[in-house]
C-alpha cells in the first residue's frame, strides 16, 4: 500500500506578457504593465494538474497550493482551489518585496519547511521573468534532489517516483526518492477546469485582510466554515534570518531599466496587390536577396 | 584567482556550441579585466577535450572524470561545481542557457548565495555607483531583456561572488583563436567533492533526438506569428519557405498556441538568427521576438494590422492578408527567377 501523499504545489500570479495589446502600449510606445491583466502563470497550472493527478490515483493525498505576492495574490489559490486543490498558503509581507529569486526562494523554503510536505510541484518559470531558477533554488534551500522539466509521472509508489523528462534535445527517465522538487514543462497535461462543486464550496474563500472589509454576518458566516480561510504568513509566520528575505537578501541588483521604444526605421509600404508582389519579388531577386 | 570560468557542456565527447560560445565571449571579458580564462568540464573519459577549448581561449581547464559523472546529473555536477568554486573564487562563472545550464545554475547560485541572471542578451564590464555613494569597478553588467521582452534590464551582482549568467545557443559569436596557445589541464579529485548521496536520483532511460529542425543556419527563414490563427495555416509558410529554400520560424505566441513546434521559436526563449532574408508573417513584433530576429540583413512584415510595432523594423511592411500575400509572392518569384 502506498502511503497518502501531503504535496505542495508553488504558484504564481504574473502579469500577461505573452499578449501585450495596444490597450496596455503607452503614448511613448512602452508597456504600461498595471494595464495587463494578472494571471495564474501557465506553467504553475500544469504543476497544479501533475499534482492533481497523484491526488486522483492516491487517495488521501493532500493537495496545497504556495504562492508569494500582494493580497491579491489570493486569487491564485481561490482558482487552485476551484480546479481540485485541498488549500492554499498566501505568503505575504512587505519584507519579501523586491526579492530576486533567491530571495524568493528563500522565504518559500522557510515556509515549505513549516508545511513538511512529500513532494514539491512547481512550473518550469514563470512568464514575467522566464528566469527558471525559483525550483531549484528551493531544492538547494530544502536540501532536497530535483526533478526539472518533467512531462509525465510513470509512477509514484512506495516513496519512489519516476517521470520523464523533456529535455532540449530528447528524454530521459529518471527515478528519484520523495521528498523532492519537480518543476513541470508546458508539454505536461493542461489543468483540468474549474470543478461546479469547488467552485461552489471556495468561492468565499478569503484571506483575514480581504475579510476586513465586510460585514459582520459575512465574517461570522465565514468564521463558522474554516476551510474557507486562506492563511496569510508574513516574515514572523515563517522561521527564517531577517536579512535573507526581499531586497536585503537578494545579490542582484538591477542597474538600470529601459523600456523599449520601437525605433522607426525606413520602412517601405507596399499593398497585396498583384503589381506591388511582382515590383518586390523582382527587386529581391535583383539583389540576389533570394533566388 | 578571481577568474572567468566556464562551465562547459559535453555530450558524446563533443562540447557543446553554447559553451564554446561562451569561452568566445570569456575571452573578450577576460581580457579586459586582466584575468584568465578557465573553462570546467565534468564527465567521462575527457581527455583530450581540453585542446578543443585552447583553441576558444582558455588558459586553465578544470577536468572532473568520472563514469558517475555522465551522462550529466544535478546533483553531483552542483557538488563539484560548488566545491570548485569554493577553492578558486572566480569573479565571474558563465554557464549556457540549456536544459542543462538552467538546472544547474539555479542550484549553484544557492548554494553560492551569490546572484545568478538567466538568459543574459549582452554581458559587458562597467562601473557603478549606488545610491548610498558606494563605488564598484569593472562590475559583470549582465544585460537581457525582462517582462515577456518589453523592458530591457542591466542586472549587477555588486557584493556577491562570482557574478552568475546564462546565456542561450546562438546568442554570442562563436570565434576560434588565429593562434591558440596551450594551456594548462588541472585533473580535479571527483571524490572531495561528491558525496554518494549526490547519486540518488538515477537515470533510467535516455533518449537522444538529433536536432531535426535548425533555423539558426537557414539564409531565409519565412516565420509565423499568433496572427497566423493555425497550424493549418502555417502550411502556407512552409509552402513559401520550400520555393525560396528557406525554414520556417515562429514566434512564441505561436508556439504557445500549438502551431509550430518549439524548435522553431524565434526570441529570446528561442534561437537568435541573422538569416540575410526574414519574412514575418502575423507576428506583432514584441521585443521578445524581435531581440531573436533583428539583424537580420533584410525584413519583410506581412501584417493585416498596418500599426504592427514590427512594421518599424521591417525594410518592407505589406499590408495585406497571408492568404492573399503568399500565394502572390510564390506566383511572382517563380515567374521572375531562372
Amino acid at each position: 500500500m502506498t502511503k497518502p501523499l501531503k504535496i505542495v504545489v508553488l504558484a504564481k500570479q504574473v502579469p500577461d506578457t505573452r499578449n501585450v495589446g495596444k490597450d496596455a502600449m503607452t503614448a511613448e510606445g512602452t508597456v504600461n504593465r498595471a494595464a495587463l491583466p494578472a494571471i495564474f502563470n501557465p506553467e504553475d497550472l500544469h504543476a497544479l494538474e501533475l499534482a492533481l493527478r497523484l491526488k486522483d490515483s492516491n487517495p488521501g493525498t493532500t493537495v496545497e497550493l504556495l504562492t508569494m505576492g500582494p493580497g491579491r495574490a489570493a486569487d491564485i489559490i481561490r482558482e487552485g482551489l476551484f480546479r481540485g486543490a485541498d488549500g492554499g498558503i498566501l505568503l505575504t509581507d512587505r519584507k519579501f518585496a523586491g526579492a530576486d529569486t533567491l530571495a524568493t526562494s528563500y522565504a518559500i523554503a522557510c515556509a515549505i519547511k513549516k508545511i513538511k510536505p512529500d513532494l514539491i510541484v512547481a512550473g518550469r518559470q514563470a512568464i514575467d521573468g522566464d528566469t527558471a531558477q525559483v525550483g531549484p533554488q528551493v531544492a538547494e534551500k530544502l536540501g532536497l534532489p530535483q526533478i526539472t522539466y518533467v512531462e509525465e509521472v510513470f509512477s509514484c509508489e512506495n516513496n519512489r517516483i519516476a517521470v520523464l523528462r523533456r529535455l532540449e534535445h530528447g528524454v530521459e527517465t529518471v527515478e528519484g526518492k520523495l521528498p523532492l522538487v519537480l518543476t513541470v514543462n508546458a508539454s505536461a497535461p493542461s489543468c483540468r477546469p474549474r470543478n461546479a462543486k469547488c467552485l461552489m464550496k471556495y468561492k468565499h474563500a478569503k484571506t483575514v485582510s480581504e475579510l476586513q472589509t465586510q460585514d459582520g454576518d459575512y465574517i461570522e458566516f465565514h468564521q463558522l466554515r474554516s476551510y474557507l480561510n486562506i492563511p496569510e504568513w508574513g516574515v514572523s509566520d515563517i522561521d527564517g534570518e531577517e536579512e535573507q528575505f526581499g531586497l536585503k537578501g537578494s545579490p542582484t541588483k538591477v542597474k538600470a531599466i529601459k523600456n523599449v521604444v520601437f525605433q522607426v526605421k525606413e520602412s517601405k509600404k507596399l499593398s497585396d496587390a498583384d503589381t506591388d508582389m511582382e515590383s518586390l519579388m523582382k527587386e529581391l531577386i535583383a539583389n540576389h536577396t533570394i533566388g | 584567482m578571481n577568474n572567468i570560468f566556464v562551465y562547459c557542456e559535453t555530450e558524446k565527447g563533443k562540447i557543446a556550441d553554447v559553451s564554446l560560445e561562451l569561452l568566445t565571449k570569456g575571452r573578450e571579458l577576460a581580457k579586459q579585466l586582466n584575468c584568465k580564462l578557465e573553462a570546467l568540464v565534468i564527465g567521462h573519459q575527457l581527455l583530450g577535450i581540453e585542446k578543443e577549448l585552447y583553441a576558444y581561449g582558455a588558459d586553465i581547464v578544470h577536468l572532473a572524470d568520472d563514469e558517475r559523472l555522465a551522462p550529466y546529473r544535478t546533483l553531483p555536477h552542483t557538488s563539484i561545481v560548488v566545491g570548485l568554486f569554493r577553492d578558486e573564487k572566480p569573479q565571474i562563472a558563465l554557464f549556457g542557457a540549456s536544459s542543462l545550464g538552467r538546472d544547474l545554475a539555479p542550484r549553484v547560485s544557492s548554494a553560492l548565495k551569490s546572484g545568478l541572471t538567466a538568459d543574459c542578451t549582452s554581458l559587458e564590464i562597467g562601473d557603478h555607483k549606488d545610491t548610498k555613494g558606494n563605488e564598484y569597478k569593472n562590475l559583470l553588467l549582465q544585460i537581457r531583456p525582462a517582462f515577456g521582452g518589453n523592458i530591457i534590464a542591466t542586472i549587477i551582482n555588486p557584493d556577491h561572488r562570482p557574478q552568475m549568467a546564462t546565456v542561450r545557443e546562438g546568442v554570442m559569436r562563436r570565434e576560434k583563436l588565429a593562434y591558440a596557445k596551450p594551456g594548462e589541464v588541472k585533473m580535479l579529485d571527483v571524490n572531495k567533492y561528491v558525496r554518494d548521496e549526490d547519486f540518488v536520483i538515477s537515470i533510467i532511460e535516455r533518449h537522444l533526438e538529433e536536432r531535426k529542425i535548425d533555423i539558426k543556419g537557414a539564409p531565409i527563414i519565412v516565420s509565423g506569428g499568433y496572427g497566423v490563427g493555425s497550424r493549418e495555416n502555417f502550411d502556407l509558410l512552409f509552402e513559401l519557405a520550400s520555393v525560396l529554400g528557406g525554414e520556417v520560424g515562429a514566434s512564441r505566441a505561436a508556439v504557445d498556441a500549438g502551431y509550430a513546434d518549439h524548435a522553431r521559436q524565434v526570441g529570446q526563449t528561442g534561437v537568435t538568427v541573422r538569416p540575410k532574408l526574414y519574412i514575418a508573417c502575423g507576428i506583432s513584433g514584441q521585443v521578445q521576438h524581435t531581440a531573436g530576429m533583428q539583424e537580420s540583413a533584410m525584413i519583410i512584415s506581412i501584417n493585416s494590422d498596418p500599426n504592427a510595432p514590427i512594421n518599424q523594423i521591417a525594410d518592407y511592411s505589406i499590408l495585406g492578408d497571408l492568404s492573399t500575400v503568399i500565394p502572390r509572392m510564390i506566383k511572382y518569384y517563380k515567374a521572375n527567377s531562372k
